[in-house]
């Protein structure tokens, strides 16, 4: 499965102090995963093939997250 | 006794191991949804599926289920090498 | 009772020598938010549930134990052929001196597994509340480890057992509702 641009991310600016003494990351992301805008699963769900299920942990590709480091460059 | 695993091996035990997660999915799943018929449908197919794959699998590779019966009446196969963490 | 089967529930890949890398899996072996944690505390817990959310806990806490061989076999290929020195350069010097490099349920920093990390209070809201909890815990360290590594092919299994824990937590909040229902309503698929 391939990283594509996820849904399941936000995102806020912490506040900067006048003495902080590292350079600042801007912006300090977080998850916010599919399990919380579902509810109660509804019947038909769509389904990802058997192999491909395997590889991307789950069999419902409404549920399918790929995570990676965000603060990598 | 060691043996080095084929390509085989591990394209056996994949397919082996996407089916039977398609079966914990569908079990989790169905463990919410008691009464979803197209779901207990398609659970019992892919129990059949894994049946058939894995009976195929122990034929050629060796003891995969505990309780299987022994291919080999001179040697206990499911002792043997490899163990998951090992191949 | 459980019986065995001689595969892991998902192919684990390790691609680099990087004993360095075993040592932060330790958190998902014995650590407080681990596998071992997780199995044991649904494993426990069902006893006390209601019936219609036992074989949730059952199935789910069966999947821990898969989790943790993966955990496990992770641990193994990444040290089994590390010498002392590369484990001292690793940070696992400590862990040698006690165990050589046989695992052992302890958490990243060393400390060993405890029973007070996992909770029964018998309150089915209070403990399936503990358990989405848990789940949102460890897919939590699943992240914070794979932005340590950089070894593909173990963030490949990582990846996995982090997707599991979206789909238990999505389970466990449908257990919630299951068992929050009014009696008299039948839910209608
Ligand atoms: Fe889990």
């Amino acid at each position: 499965m391939t990283h594509e641009k996820t849904p399941f991310r936000r995102s806020f600016t912490p506040f900067r102090g006048l003495y902080d003494p590292c350079p600042p990351l801007l912006k300090k992301t977080y998850v916010v995963p599919p399990n919380l805008f579902i509810g109660f699963q509804p019947p038909d769900f769509p389904q990802f093939s058997a192999i491909d299920a395997l590889k991307t942990g789950t069999l419902w590709t409404p549920f399918y997250d790929y995570y990676d480091n965000p603060y990598k460059k | 006794m060691t043996h080095s695993l084929s390509k085989e091996y591990y394209r056996d035990l994949e397919e082996i191991q996407a089916v039977d997660f398609v079966l914990f999915e569908l079990a989790l799943y169905l463990d919410t949804h008691p009464t979803d018929s197209q779901a207990i449908k398609q659970f019992n197919q892919y129990a059949l599926y894994s049946l058939k794959l894995k009976t195929a699998f122990e034929s050629l590779h060796g003891p995969l289920r505990f309780g299987t019966p022994n291919r080999n009446e001179k040697v206990w196969e499911w002792s043997q090498s490899p163990w998951p963490w090992q191949v | 009772m459980w019986t065995y089967e001689k595969k892991l529930m998902y192919p684990v890949k390790v691609s680099t020598c990087n004993p360095t890398l075993a040592k932060y899996l330790m958190e998902q072996y014995g650590g407080a938010d681990g596998e071992l944690a997780a199995a044991l505390r649904y494993l426990n817990q069902r006893y006390t549930i209601p019936d219609k959310v036992i074989g949730l806990l059952t199935d789910i806490g069966t999947e821990e134990f898969a989790h943790l061989e993966m955990i496990a076999t992770m641990i193994y290929k990444l040290t089994k052929d590390a010498t002392p020195e590369q484990l001292r350069k690793a940070g696992l010097a400590e862990h040698y001196v006690s165990h050589d490099s046989a695992l052992f349920y302890n958490n990243a920093a060393g400390v060993p597994f405890t029973a007070a990390y996992i909770q029964a209070k018998g309150d089915p809201i209070a403990d399936l509340y503990e358990d989405i909890a848990a789940e949102e815990k460890a897919r939590a360290t699943y992240q914070w480890i794979i932005d340590q590594s950089d070894d593909p092919d173990l963030n490949d299994g990582l990846r996995f057992l982090r997707e599991r824990e979206i789909v238990h937590s999505q389970r466990f909040r449908e257990a919630v509702e299951i068992i929050s229902e009014d009696r008299d309503q039948k839910k209608v698929f």
